[in-house]
């Protein structure tokens, strides 16, 4: 049933200290809505629980993209076609360039919001695997001042996070380190553009003197959370990759997932995807990425 | 049955006239563009931001007005289907639609010339590739596309040389 307008509160404070203020009076009784790509979404279809929200969308304090010596800060309601377009995303945070091209279409691209995306935390959310191997951090806001969590650390299971019922994402910060790395992402899904993930998988590695220097690699829909698979990363660190230890991280990879039969796809589907995806990693890192 | 909110004063521009209109903060902005102004060229297709047919420009940026809370266009320019055209003479782009036949049915037509229009704001002269990317996000089940593609094609080219 579709909702009815006149049931729910909307407003738009216009500036971030009036918006943590309002989520400090009431905390846990305001919903932020930034695009919208999500929220209407629920509410078109009448399942939209929360009856006050208040709006995000184009407060300057959320909407800015800055360029530090040692990190780049990307604000919350920072949309996916800034993102994507933004030269130093693109030169050095590739994996979250290709990400947010897949995201949805043009105009969906066009609204929705990096930091949506995450507290929405979707474990299909396309975007979420390339903050996992950048080793994002979250910049959190509240009228108690802000604080910093790994982004590992902010998923504590299916859809909840461990952002307070007064706080905001302020700021997603991804630390300039990893430009010379190998990057390697893929999304598999029922087509390429406005499709949600079956499995998506997004991955860093570096190389010295023939063995694996560091590696980093993530999954989407794999789990109740978007993962970092840190026991098939353990299995390729330090070795030269060759067949057996492509054979060995698709087994750890396997171990390590807990995907599960949906309306996109099977828990085998996923697990066989995944399984080679990993492959197609190694097999790009083992060439210096010269190969596809 | 709670009793009926107060409406908003909300002011935007659309098409190029300032417009005022009094309504729920969280009426959709399709529903006040159709229901309160009647410009009921911008179409509801799904209603979740996947087809594109309620298509508009929101400060020149391509969006899914299904999914706009009308409050968050105060203040915005908006361009609808009904801005595109110039009086009676329609835009390069439009008629390169119809004689391309582009449009069957044309329930999806005006969100396609606005993600058109929107495309080429940004790439006056679009590969295949950047016509499919910047039409992905609408949805046609009359034509199978191909001409769809071809009409944007040809309207680069006249649009280019206008």
């Amino acid at each position: 049933m579709r909702s009815d307008p006149n049931d729910y509160e909307l407003v738009a404070p216009g500036n971030l200290s009036a918006v943590v203020s309002l989520l400090a009076d009431q905390p846990g009784s305001w919903l932020p809505i930034a695009g919208g790509t999500d929220v209407m979404v629920q509410y078109a279809a009448g399942k939209l629980t929360a009856r006050k929200m208040v709006s995000l969308w184009n407060l300057p304090e959320l909407r800015q993209i800055e360029v530090a010596d040692s990190e780049l800060n990307i604000g919350a309601t920072c949309t996916y076609s800034q993102i994507r377009n933004h030269e130093v995303v693109k030169k050095e945070f590739p994996l979250l360039a290709s990400a947010a091209s897949w995201t949805g279409g043009i105009a969906n691209q066009n609204r929705g919001t990096l930091g949506g995306n995450i507290v929405n935390a979707s474990p299909a959310a396309d975007s979420l695997p390339a903050l996992l191997v950048y080793e994002a951090e979250l910049m959190l806001v509240s009228v108690r001042g802000e604080r910093r969590v790994p982004y590992v650390d902010f998923h504590t299971g299916y859809k909840k996070t461990l952002l307070a019922p007064d706080e905001l994402i302020r700021a997603i910060c991804l630390p300039r380190r990893t430009s010379g790395y190998v990057s390697y992402s893929r999304k598999v899904g029922a087509r390429n553009a406005q499709a949600i993930s079956k499995v998506c998988l997004a991955a860093l590695g570096q190389l010295s003197n023939g063995k694996v220097n560091d590696v980093r690699i993530a999954a989407g829909s794999v789990a109740p959370v978007p993962l970092r698979l840190s026991e098939t990363e353990g299995v390729v660190k330090g070795n030269t990759i060759d067949s057996a230890l492509i054979q060995h991280a698709k087994k750890a990879a396997a171990g390590e997932i807990r995907p599960i039969d949906d309306i996109r796809s099977t828990a085998a589907y996923r697990s066989a995807v995944l399984g080679n995806l990993v492959m197609e990693f190694l097999q790009k890192l083992a060439t210096g990425g010269q190969s596809a | 049955m709670t009793a009926p909110r107060a409406r908003s004063d909300i002011s935007f521009t659309v098409n190029g006239e300032a417009r005022t209109v009094s309504a729920q903060p969280m009426e959709r902005l399709l529903d006040v563009l159709r229901n309160h102004l009647g410009l009921t060229g911008a179409k509801e297709g799904c209603g979740e931001g996947e087809c594109g047919s309620c298509s508009v420009l929101m400060d020149g940026a391509l969006v899914n007005s299904c999914l706009v809370p009308v409050l968050q266009a105060q203040g915005a320019n908006l361009i609808t289907i009904e801005g595109v055209a110039q009086k009676d003479q329609l835009r390069p782009l439009q008629q390169a639609f119809l004689d391309c036949g582009g449009a069957q049915c044309g329930i999806c037509t005006p969100g396609f010339i606005m993600a058109t229009c929107h495309l080429l704001s940004k790439k006056p002269q679009p590969t295949l590739e950047e016509i499919r990317e910047g039409l992905s996000g609408n949805l046609c089940r009359c034509t199978g596309y191909a001409q769809i593609l071809e009409a944007v094609q040809e309207a680069a080219a006249r649009e280019s040389a206008r």
